[in-house]
C-alpha cells in the first residue's frame, strides 16, 4: 500500500519495445499523477497505442518496468494483477464492444464477473452509466452492429467505467464524434474525474480536448517522451514538431475561438 | 480514516417527529449487494414520517453504485408520501449524485421468455426459410454466372493472382490431408471386404467392389466431404469478415463487383481444384486397398491389376470425374452465400460458417443421389 500513496498512479520506467527488427519505444520514462487527465500525444505511428497496450499489458517489452498502482505487474501474482485490472477501465480505440452481447450485456459483464449484485441494481446500474455518457436507455437492447460510430464510442466508455475504475485509459476516445459529441465527451471525462477522482490516461489528437479537458500533456517522438507538461509548456516549447502541432492552422483556429 | 474506510452503515436517528438516516463508511461497489438490503430495509420507512434526512456527511468514500443507491432510498421515500431530502454531501460527491439524479425510475426489462407460440413461430420461419435459401443459392449462381459471361467477353476483369492464390489454398495445400484420409479409406474398405468376402470364398471381388466404389463414390463423396469443411468454411469466414468490417460495401462504391472480385476466382478454384483432388484421391484410395489386399488378403499386385481392369471401364472413371466440379460449385455457391448474410456480430459469423459446411455437405450428397439415378438412367 505504501507506493499507492505516492503521487505517481502509473510508474513507466525504461520501457524498451521492439516489434522485429523496429524499435517502437526506446527507454521511456512516464509519471501519471494520481488524479490528473495526461493527454496523450504524438505523431501517426510514434507508438502512442504501443505504449498504452504495454501498460495494460497487452504488447510484451523488452526491458523496463511499470507500476501500476504502485504494483509492479510483471512480479505481480495472478491475483495481485486481477485487482489491479478490477481498478482502470480501458476504452479501446474502436471500442472493442462484444459483437454478440447486447450494450445491456457488455455494460453488465464486467460487473456481473466482479460483484454479486441483483438483477435490478445491475439494470438501474446500466441505466445509470449510458445515462452518463449520454444515451438513453432504450438503446440497452441493441446490438453493436445495430450503433452508429459514435455511440458505439459512448458504450465502450460506459463499460469502461461500469466498476468505478480509479484509471481509465482513453485510446482516442473523441475520434468520430461530431464536435458537439466531441466536446460533451471532454466535459463528461472532467465530471468523472472531479466526481469519482478518476484518473484518466488519454491518447488524442483532438486539439480541443487537450486544451479543454488535460491537466497534462505528454508529447512522445522517436520512442521517447520528448516533452511533457501543460499546455502552456507545449506553446512555449522550441521543440519542432511541438511548433508545428500547437501553432499549426488548426491549432491557431482552436486558440482564436 | 480507518473507521470512516470500513463497513457501510446506515444509522436511523430519531429526534421527535423528524429522522435521519445517517450514511457512513464508504458506499462503494464493493458493498453494495450490503448496501442494497440496508436500502431495502431503510425503504420501507417512506410513508411512516413526513420528513426523512439523508445525511450523507459521514460518508467515506462514494461511487456510482453508492450514489444510485442514496437516490433510490431518496426515491422510494418520496413515493411513500415522505418528504425526502440527501443533505451533507460533499461539492464531488454531490455532482455525481446529481449525475445519477437523472436516470429514468424504471430501467426497461429485457423481454426474454419463451413462450409456445414463439416456438411455433421459429419453426415456421425456418421451414419458409428454406425456399428462401433456394432462393438465395440460385440467385448467387445466376450471380456468378454472369460474372463468368461478364469476364469471357472482356477477359481483362479476370483475376489471375487472386484465381492462382486461391488454387494453392484450396487444392495444393489441401494434397496431402485428401491423399492421407483417402489412402486410409481404401486400406478400411479393402481389409473390411477381405475379410466378409473371404466367408464365401470371394477374396477376389474386392477389388471389384474397390475399384467401382472409389472411382464412382467415395472417391469424389469423400473428397467434397473434406473440400466442404475445408475450404467451404475458409470462404465463409474470409467473406463473413470482410462483411462485417465493410470490407465488400467499400469494394461495391469502389465500382468493383464483389462477386466478380471476390467470388469468381474462388469458384473456379474451387471448380479446377475438386476434380484434381478426386483424382488424387481415387488413386490413393486405389493404391492403400491394393496394398491391403496383398498384404492382409494375399493378393498379389499383378493379380490386384489384372482384375481391376477387367472389373472397371472408363465409364467409372469418368462418372466420378463428372460429379467432381458439380460438387465444387455446389459448395463454393452455398459458402459464399453464407458468408455474405453474415451480420454484425462475432456470434453470426461463427452460425454462417457452420451452416455453410452443415449445407454444403447436405447438398454434395443430394446431388450425388441425383447423379446416381441419372447415370443408371442413361446405363452409365
Amino acid at each position: 500500500m505504501a507506493g499507492e500513496m505516492t503521487d505517481a498512479i502509473i510508474r513507466v520506467r525504461d520501457i524498451t519495445v521492439q516489434f522485429g527488427k523496429t524499435r517502437v519505444l526506446d527507454g521511456l520514462n512516464l509519471d501519471v499523477r494520481r488524479g490528473e487527465i495526461l493527454g496523450f500525444v504524438g505523431p501517426s505511428g510514434a507508438g502512442k497505442s504501443v505504449l498504452t497496450r504495454t501498460i495494460i499489458g497487452l504488447v510484451p517489452k523488452r526491458s523496463g518496468r511499470i507500476e501500476v498502482f504502485g504494483v509492479d505487474l510483471d512480479a505481480a501474482d495472478a491475483a495481485q494483477r486481477r485487482s489491479v485490472e478490477r481498478r482502470w477501465g480501458i476504452l479501446f480505440q474502436h471500442g472493442a464492444l462484444f459483437s454478440s452481447l447486447t450494450v445491456r450485456q457488455n455494460i453488465q459483464f464486467p460487473v456481473r464477473e466482479y460483484l454479486n449484485l441483483s438483477q435490478r441494481l445491475l439494470d438501474e446500474i446500466m441505466v445509470a452509466k449510458l445515462g452518463m455518457v449520454g444515451l438513453r436507455p432504450e438503446v440497452a437492447d441493441r446490438f453493436p452492429s445495430e450503433l452508429s460510430g459514435g455511440m458505439v464510442k459512448r458504450v465502450a466508455l460506459a463499460r469502461a467505467l461500469a466498476l468505478d475504475p480509479e484509471l481509465v485509459f482513453l485510446d482516442e476516445p473523441t475520434s468520430g464524434l461530431d464536435p458537439i459529441g466531441a466536446g460533451d465527451f471532454d466535459e463528461l471525462v472532467r465530471t468523472l474525474q472531479r466526481t469519482l477522482g478518476l484518473t484518466v490516461f488519454m491518447v488524442t489528437h483532438d486539439l480541443d480536448s487537450l486544451y479543454t479537458a488535460c491537466d497534462r500533456i505528454a508529447v512522445l517522438g522517436s520512442g521517447k517522451i520528448i516533452a511533457a507538461g501543460t499546455i502552456a509548456d507545449m506553446q512555449a516549447s522550441q521543440h519542432p514538431w511541438l511548433r508545428q502541432y500547437f501553432h499549426g492552422k488548426r491549432a491557431r483556429a482552436v486558440m482564436g475561438a | 480514516m480507518d473507521i470512516l474506510s470500513g463497513d457501510p452503515t446506515l444509522e436511523r436517528i430519531a429526534s421527535g417527529n423528524a429522522l435521519a438516516l445517517c450514511a457512513t463508511g464508504s458506499w462503494t461497489a464493493r458493498f453494495a449487494p450490503m448496501l442494497e438490503r440496508m436500502v431495502a430495509d431503510a425503504e420501507a420507512l417512506g410513508g411512516t414520517r413526513p420528513n426523512i434526512f439523508i445525511d450523507a456527511s459521514r460518508v467515506s468514500k462514494l461511487d456510482t453504485f453508492g450514489a444510485w443507491l442514496i437516490e433510490r432510498l431518496r426515491r422510494s421515500l418520496s413515493r411513500g408520501g415522505t418528504e425526502a431530502q440527501i443533505a451533507g454531501l460533499s461539492a464531488n460527491y454531490a455532482s455525481l449524485v446529481d449525475e445519477v439524479r437523472r436516470v429514468k425510475a424504471e430501467p426497461i426489462v429485457e423481454a426474454s421468455s419463451v413462450t409456445i407460440t414463439g416456438m411455433l413461430e421459429q419453426i415456421g420461419r425456418s421451414v419458409a426459410g428454406v425456399g428462401g435459401t433456394l432462393i438465395g443459392l440460385i440467385d448467387m449462381l445466376g450471380a456468378v454466372l454472369a460474372a463468368a459471361g461478364r469476364v469471357i467477353i472482356r477477359p481483362r476483369g479476370f483475376r489471375l493472382t487472386s484465381t492462382v492464390h486461391h488454387l494453392e489454398q484450396v487444392c495444393w495445400r489441401a494434397v496431402p490431408i485428401v491423399v492421407l484420409i483417402t489412402f486410409l479409406i481404401g486400406c478400411i474398405i479393402s481389409q473390411q471386404g477381405i475379410f466378409h468376402f473371404r466367408k464365401f470364398g470371394a477374396d477376389i471381388f474386392v477389388v471389384d467392389m474397390l475399384g467401382v466404389l472409389v472411382l464412382r463414390e467415395i472417391g469424389v463423396l469423400l473428397v467434397a466431404i473434406m473440400v466442404a469443411g475445408r475450404s467451404g468454411s475458409a470462404y465463409t469466414a474470409e467473406l463473413g469478415s470482410m462483411k462485417m468490417r465493410e470490407e465488400i460495401d467499400a469494394l461495391r462504391t469502389m465500382g468493383f463487383d464483389p462477386i466478380e472480385v471476390l467470388i469468381l476466382p474462388r469458384m473456379l478454384a474451387l471448380v479446377l481444384a475438386l476434380p484434381i483432388l478426386a483424382f488424387l484421391g481415387a488413386m490413393a484410395a486405389l493404391y492403400g486397398g491394393g496394398l491391403v489386399a496383398w498384404l492382409y488378403g494375399g493378393v498379389e499386385p499383378e493379380a490386384f491389376l489384372l482384375r481391376l481392369r477387367d472389373a472397371i471401364s472408363i465409364d467409372h472413371f469418368v462418372v466420378g470425374m463428372i460429379k467432381a466440379p458439380v460438387m465444387a460449385a455446389v459448395i463454393g455457391i452455398v459458402a459464399c452465400v453464407e458468408g455474405l448474410s453474415v451480420q454484425g456480430s462475432a456470434e453470426s459469423l461463427g452460425q454462417h460458417t457452420t451452416s455453410s459446411v452443415v449445407k454444403g455437405i447436405f447438398f454434395v450428397i443430394v446431388m450425388d443421389g441425383v447423379f446416381a439415378i441419372f447415370f443408371a438412367s442413361i446405363g452409365m
